[in-house]
């Protein structure tokens, strides 16, 4: 049962544009890409692709070595995004380390890279001597909520789901049935991933990673387009602060947009592969969870990482859904995929885009693919006034998620 | 190995693993109150130092007392010359 409404008022990111939300919307805006060639990549074997989005501009020794040393690269830049997030929430001292501020916040694997190199040193010869006592601490699976509360002191719950993809987006969606449910006031919600080869060669190894564009980087992925050859994978980390509207009025906070609806449904025809059948049901629990028809939407945040077969069920579904007159663009071209950290940076650009009253167009689709018509592309920036968005993601697994957000408008007591 | 030797390594070893500032690390430095570590990083002490001097000390009822950077370097010299009587 629903006792609260459920307010965004925070936003945090780092994105392979750099450090920040503003960066990130800058970026975002100006059509630009964050994917790189990647040359150290070239000397693995059997890697195909060697591009991706990489985060360039964080000093993790702005972390004090307490809390730094129990932290991976995906650690630091969730504890950078929160304090983002919390500062421009403006939430007191009092606040955030109070009971009422939980946080939610997952990964699509914890620390690779830590265990690659424990791994790497035990193998020498069997020894544990050497291993320090935080390792533990960077590869556990609720690592980088756990890393978040400690540094930031959060009393409150400490959540990590994970579900590789759609992990920003169910953490969201998690943070929203909470405080919609009365069980926490405000929840620190987001995901996040640090890069590792790993990630390249899940994709690759599946003929879903894009091998083309190693020497035009800024050309893939393309989402929707006849010439997509795959995912990018890229890095970062978004959160959002989720709070009841109630508490964001009473504190004077500036509402950012609303979440009306939230649905995470499995799909379990093909742990790889997006059904759309699985996709239109997952969309239609998210429109009857806000109580609105599809006609309602103004726009749609996709999936879409470029992969053939991804991004054809995705509009097969959003085409079954929708038809042809709801905008739809896909951020993965300007990003790439930033795995658990996607959700929720693209529901951060949604709500940019809200607020601008402008479409961000799907980056690097030049020559829609036939099995990708029939639906509304947004191929260039556009004026257009945005009410309500619905975001989709999709997970390996199965896991597919899809969060509605509202701009919020003048009620009739006048508040906002 | 001498004495100040030994010291001058074990302050550029824990220096390292702790980010601690050379300036600071005066023999009567208290561990706990003026360098800030704490129970996790004692025990990453005894493994940078194990790896440091290639001795075995993690078992030692010792270290359990010991409270300053002044203790370890006593410590670690003792130790070091019990190894060398033995040889």
């Amino acid at each position: 049962m629903q006792i609260n409404r459920v307010v965004i008022t925070g936003m945090g990111a780092i994105s392979p544009f750099g450090r920040g939300a503003n960066v990130l919307f800058a970026g975002l805006s100006g059509g630009k890409s964050g994917i790189r060639f990647l040359p150290e990549t070239t000397a693995i074997r059997g890697l195909r692709s060697h591009v991706a989005g990489r985060i360039i501009d964080c000093d993790p020794t702005e972390i004090p070595r307490k809390y730094r040393r129990s932290m991976s690269a995906g650690s630091i830049y969730a504890v950078m995004a929160t304090q983002e997030a919390l500062s421009q929430g403006n939430v007191s001292d009092e606040l955030r380390t109070g009971k009422d501020m939980g946080v939610a916040i997952g990964s699509t694997v914890g620390s690779i890279g830590t265990l690659e190199a424990f791994f790497r040193d035990y193998f020498s010869d069997f020894c544990l001597e050497r291993m320090r006592s935080t390792l533990f601490f960077k590869i556990m699976n609720h690592s980088h909520a756990a890393n978040v509360s400690q540094m930031l002191g959060i009393t409150g719950r400490t959540l990590a789901p994970a579900a590789a993809c759609s992990t920003g987006c169910q953490a969201v969606g998690i943070g929203y049935e909470m405080i919609a449910s009365g069980k926490q006031r405000l929840m620190l919600c987001g995901g996040t991933d640090e890069f590792h080869p790993l990630f390249i060669a899940t994709f690759d190894v599946m003929n879903a990673a894009s091998i083309h564009f190693n020497h035009t980087p800024e050309r893939t992925p393309r989402p929707f387009d006849r010439d997509r050859d795959g995912i990018v994978c890229s890095e970062g980390c978004g959160m959002l602060l989720l709070e009841s509207l109630e508490s964001a009025r009473s504190r004077g906070a500036v509402i950012l947009a609303e979440i009306v609806g939230f649905a995470t449904q499995s799909d379990p025809s093909n742990i790889a592969n997006p059904d759309a059948g699985s996709i239109v049901s997952c969309m239609r629990e998210c429109l009857e969870n806000a109580g609105l028809k599809p006609e309602a939407i103004d726009y749609i945040n996709a999936h879409a990482t470029a992969t053939i077969e991804g991004d054809a069920s995705e509009c097969e579904a959003i085409r079954i859904l929708f038809g042809d007159t709801v905008a739809v663009s896909s951020l993965k071209g300007h990003l790439g995929h930033t795995m658990a950290a996607s959700g929720a940076l693209e529901l951060m650009a949604c709500i940019f885009m809200m607020r601008q009253n402008r479409m961000i167009p799907t980056l690097n689709l030049d020559h829609v693919d036939a099995g990708c018509e029939g639906i509304f592309h947004v191929r260039r920036a556009a004026e257009k006034s945005i009410r309500l968005v619905l975001k989709n993601s999709f997970a390996l697994g199965g896991v597919n998620s899809s969060i509605l957000l509202r701009r919020l408008i003048h009620d009739r007591s006048g508040n906002r | 190995m001498t004495d100040p030797e030994i010291v001058e390594k074990i302050n550029a070893s824990l220096s390292e693993e702790f980010e601690l500032e050379l300036t600071s690390m005066v023999p009567e430095a208290s561990l706990f109150d003026d360098l800030e570590l704490d129970s996790l990083d004692l025990v990453d002490m005894v493994i940078v130092l194990e790896q440091a001097f290639g001795f075995k000390i993690r078992e030692e009822e010792e270290i359990r007392s010991i409270r300053t950077l002044g203790d370890i370097h006593a410590f670690v010299i003792r130790k070091k010359h019990q190894i060398r009587q033995n040889l």
